[in-house]
């Protein structure tokens, strides 16, 4: 019985690896912050908004897997929000994760109210992307630019690390 | 003396750490730059996609001015290219016309370049005015920060509204606030204009930087 059950678990585990993974879909802020941006552990997470029409964010996202891999083994969490339309979660969103191989959580946030919610995620954001956020429970660092290497997007997380340390 | 030296070099260490650490949280953002509320914004002379030099004292008997930074390539700018054409045929009869500004780098947007500004606009039969900021110097000068970004002038070029021009970029039908719309209407009657800044999702302006 525990065989059987142990084969199906596998054989579920293959399908959901071979139809890559699934991506949650929030169509409200007030949904996204209770359950993405709301930091209930103490783990950092560097969370980047992104959509794959964004030239300058597409060009990125290498830098935030490379360093998702550096970190695998700290307590660093990388989280991609696409905010394409869920209308193209099947059409676009899949098909470039797939091409590009990413491997971080992807999370897809369409919610079109826009001004209502730019200001809560940081109130100095102008509402062009790609944006990032270091942050913790605690703590939030925001950046509205383009990185342009794994070292550049490294040292903004060093130095979110150096002030918490700071200020314990 | 070495043990003096060491220290001092320990304490001046730790300045420039603290000072940096400083730095990194309260360095001033680009964003936030540009005109407020209540500011003149300057005028300029900026090609059109007819080849003509447009600036805004060339408009006469305008009560004022409805600036929209815009490009080709963006799917938001491209969300609105249809609106901002009602936009403009309904209001510059009323003296508001729709001035657009393509503040984007064509070499860095191919796609936005000069010629293919002109093929977009006769594509969607553009009758406002549609720039290039060659240059890249006015953009900075108003603030904006992404495609579409809108400042509606007053007459005098006081800045009256910022931001969106409705509350849905996807689908003009689900639209609830026309925030364009009721800050013309606002300015019209003279009343306040409430709000007078509002936010929306863009492409960032593209430069070689």
């Amino acid at each position: 019985m525990i065989k059987i059950f142990t084969s199906i678990t596998f054989l579920l585990c293959i399908l959901q690896a071979s139809f890559g993974q699934d991506i949650p879909v929030y169509t409200q802020y007030d949904e996204l912050k209770k359950e993405v941006l709301t930091i209930q552990d103490d783990k950092v997470y560097v969370i980047n908004f992104w959509a794959t029409w964004c030239g300058p964010c597409v060009k990125e996202l290498p830098y935030f897997e490379a360093l998702r891999k550096k970190y695998l083994d700290q307590d660093v969490e990388f989280i991609l929000i696409s905010i394409d339309w869920a209308t193209n979660l099947e059409r676009k969103v899949k098909p470039f994760i797939e091409k590009k191989g990413l491997e971080s959580t992807v999370i897809l946030f369409d919610d079109p109210k826009a001004n209502d919610w730019i200001d809560k995620i940081d109130p100095s954001w102008s509402g062009a992307i790609p944006i990032t956020l270091i942050m913790n429970k605690d703590h939030q660092d925001f950046y509205e630019k383009e990185y342009h290497s794994t070292e550049e997007l490294e040292a903004d997380l060093l130095a979110f690390m150096n002030t918490l340390k700071n200020s314990k | 003396m070495k043990k003096i030296a060491v220290l001092s070099s320990a304490f001046l260490l730790a300045i420039f750490l603290m000072s940096w650490t400083f730095q990194s949280s309260t360095e001033p953002s680009s964003v936030g730059d540009g005109y407020k509320i209540g500011d003149v914004a300057t005028d300029f002379s900026l090609k059109n996609i007819d080849g003509k030099m447009v600036s805004l004292a060339d408009y006469t008997d305008v009560n004022g001015y409805i600036v929209v930074f815009t490009c080709n390539h963006c799917p938001y700018a491209v969300m609105y290219e249809d609106r901002l054409n009602a936009i403009h045929n309904k209001y510059a009869a009323q003296g508001y016309p729709v001035v657009a500004i393509n503040p984007n780098d064509p070499e860095v947007k191919p796609a936005d370049s000069f010629e293919n500004m002109q093929v977009r606009a006769k594509e969607k039969g553009f009758k406002f005015a549609y720039l290039l900021d060659e240059g890249q110097k006015v953009y900075p000068q108003y603030g904006a920060t992404k495609t579409p970004h809108v400042f509606l002038l007053d007459k005098n070029r006081v800045v009256q509204y910022i931001g969106a021009i409705d509350d849905n970029a996807r689908s003009a039908d689900a639209v609830e606030e026309t925030f364009l719309e009721d800050a013309i209407i606002s300015l019209q009657l003279g009343e306040e204009i409430n709000p007078s800044v509002t936010k929306a999702v863009g492409c960032s302006i593209k430069t070689k930087g």
